[in-house]
């Protein structure tokens, strides 16, 4: 047995562990890519019925489809696809190495939680915001494409592009981490996965905008912000919701991620594994 | 015991004070104390559900203790930032994800701890999967992922090594060759506590033991001290005269069982009985001494702490 020589921890060896691990399951892989895949359609779809219809408009859209060309960027229903897609692998995560017992070899190996679950958080929001900014691009650039036949496009320039490029592609990580958040602490495969979609998809739902505690706490969800930031302000706002700024939104985005992050470190912490 | 490797001595003693677990009212772990010593393989010993694992998972600092410590030279365990180099752990050999390749599975612990990917190729050879390393654990028999388990606690080539229940699943050739690695590392000097609810298993293996029964300490010492104890020598005695014989070896103060056309004779040696044979002119066709194994002193250490007993209550 050769004697390997004694390293001091780092932490940029608990990230190269995480992003091993993350990649080395297949499931991961294709879940991206068919969730990937999915998203783009779904935009793509929403292009080519406004390209078909795109004669019956009334003259005064069609002079000013600014608004309409940024929605189909990026769709609300390639947001749900989002939502589901990239909850859940923020979940499973952590909950495959709960449910499957790895989290004791984890732990075994490396005693220090904190450092673990931080690299688990930098290396599942670095990936995720890779994908959004791949889906988010790619959507943007053949919705465009198809938009531009009928003289419809926004260019990449365009600041409300930029920003619902940049919308969409950090609402991956959001709703990454607040499934490893939620999977740290309920553990459970399938409960975890319940609980993503709860908190990412059913809480917007839940609370209408009936009153105005509702309506702000409806304002202080991720999917909402996103919404705001992609194309509200542009179409004007919806059903009466609470005025929000865009910095507002923005703020919705970082202190989602930081509290998910936070949790889901502070979650495995204490208890037995 | 005196071994050349106790280099280091200090260093890799494991010391457990008071440890208790309390799952509500019941104590899976019970003011347990002893100490686990360098230079050679100690057996930790008992019944299912003794709390064996729990103690191993306290040791790893998995599991908080209710009261008491457990340290590894002198530290709980979890003030290590990094583990594999300190403590090599076999715990379950379910503890995996079934979807990695054992290449990636030891890769990603190795990442971790900063050791060379180098090492994970090495350790595969030893345990001998590297045929298997690219496949998927999922697909691995019991047996293989003991082996993959003994890799990952040899991948930083720690001087303390916990093992839980590795010999299940192994087939007869993988249990001698496990046997021969925990002698080795040993041998090197290593602290090695390999547990175990079947005394035969560790009968070869183990110079010491620690004996657990209800997450209590029931014996901590030498294998020979341990057969040493318990059951009392019987005798097995055939004659031509049962009756007779067993009220003169009553007479003469032994306990006498008659047992399938035998007398189990215990209290009076067998050089005793031949004589009182002789004084009563009885004909003996067998005198035999069964000395205890190893195996009824366990059985009798903890018969009244197994949790879980098959046939009628007692």
């Amino acid at each position: 047995m050769t004697t390997t020589t004694p390293m001091r921890p780092r932490f940029h060896h608990l990230l190269a562990a995480e992003w091993l691990k993350l990649r080395s399951l297949r499931s991961t892989p294709w879940a991206l890519a068919i969730s990937a895949l999915a998203i783009v359609v779904a935009n793509v779809n929403a292009a080519v019925a406004d390209y078909t219809n795109f004669p019956s408009y009334p003259a005064s859209q069609r002079a000013d489809f600014l608004s309409s060309a940024l929605f189909d960027a990026f769709t609300d229903i390639a947001s749900q696809i989002m939502m589901l897609a990239i909850g859940s692998i923020g979940a499973i995560m952590i909950v495959s190495e709960f449910s499957t017992g790895l989290i004791r070899t984890t732990f075994a190996a490396v005693p220090h939680r904190h450092a673990v679950m931080a690299a688990k958080i930098v290396v599942l929001g670095a990936a995720t915001t890779g994908y959004g900014l791949v889906v988010s691009s790619m959507s943007f650039a053949a919705v465009q494409a198809i938009l531009a036949g009928r003289h419809a496009d926004v260019a990449i320039g365009d600041p409300h592009a930029l920003r619902v490029i940049a919308a969409s592609t950090l609402f991956a990580p959001v709703c990454a981490l607040v499934g490893l958040g939620v999977g740290s602490v309920v553990r459970h495969s399938a409960s975890s996965i319940v609980g993503t979609v709860v908190v990412l998809m059913l809480l917007p739902v839940l609370f209408t905008t009936k009153n105005q505690w509702a309506a702000a706490f409806e304002r202080s969800l991720p999917h909402s912000a996103w919404y705001h930031l992609s194309a509200e302000q542009l179409a004007g706002g919806m059903d009466g919701r609470v005025p929000a700024t865009f910095a507002a939104a923005w703020t919705v985005y970082a202190v989602w991620a930081g509290c998910a992050a936070t949790v889901a470190i502070l979650a495995v912490n204490r208890r037995d594994v | 015991m005196n071994r050349r490797a106790f280099r280091g001595t200090v260093g890799r003693v494991i010391e457990l004070r008071d440890l208790t677990k309390r799952y509500g009212r019941t104590a899976a772990v019970d003011r347990l104390t002893c100490t686990v010593r360098p230079g050679l393989v100690t057996g930790f010993l008992g019944p299912n559900g003794s709390g064996k694992s729990t103690t191993l998972r306290m040791i790893l600092g998995l599991n908080k203790p209710t009261s008491g410590t457990a340290t590894i030279n002198g530290r709980p365990f979890r003030d290590h930032r990094r583990g594999l180099r300190h403590v090599g752990a076999l715990l379950d050999a379910g503890d995996v994800h079934g979807g990695r390749s054992a290449r990636l599975h030891l890769a990603a612990l190795a990442a971790g701890n900063g050791i060379a990917r180098a090492r994970v190729d090495e350790v595969l050879h030893e345990v001998g999967l590297t045929d298997v390393a690219h496949r998927r654990i999922g697909g691995f028999s019991l047996g293989m992922r003991q082996r993959l388990g003994i890799a990952g606690a040899l991948l930083g080539d720690p001087p303390v090594l916990l093992f839980d229940e590795p010999i299940n699943g192994l087939d007869p050739e993988g249990v001698h060759w496990v046997r021969g690695l925990f002698r080795r590392l040993a041998a090197e000097g290593r602290t090695v506590l390999v547990s175990s609810h079947l005394m035969t298993e560790m009968a070869n293996t183990a110079e010491q033991l620690i004996v657990l029964g209800r997450g209590r300490l029931l014996a901590a010492q030498s294998v020979t001290e341990f057969a040493a104890r318990g059951t009392r020598p019987t005798v097995i005695v055939r004659s031509g005269d049962d009756a007779a014989f067993a009220a003169a070896l009553t007479a003469a103060g032994a306990t006498v069982h008659r047992d399938a056309g035998a007398l189990a004779v215990t209290g009076l040696t067998a050089t005793r009985i031949g004589e009182l044979a002789m004084d009563h002119r009885i004909l003996l066709h067998e005198l035999t001494t069964r000395t205890a194994s190893l195996e009824q002193a366990f059985m009798e250490l903890t018969a009244d702490s197994v949790e879980y007993l098959a046939g009628d209550p007692r």
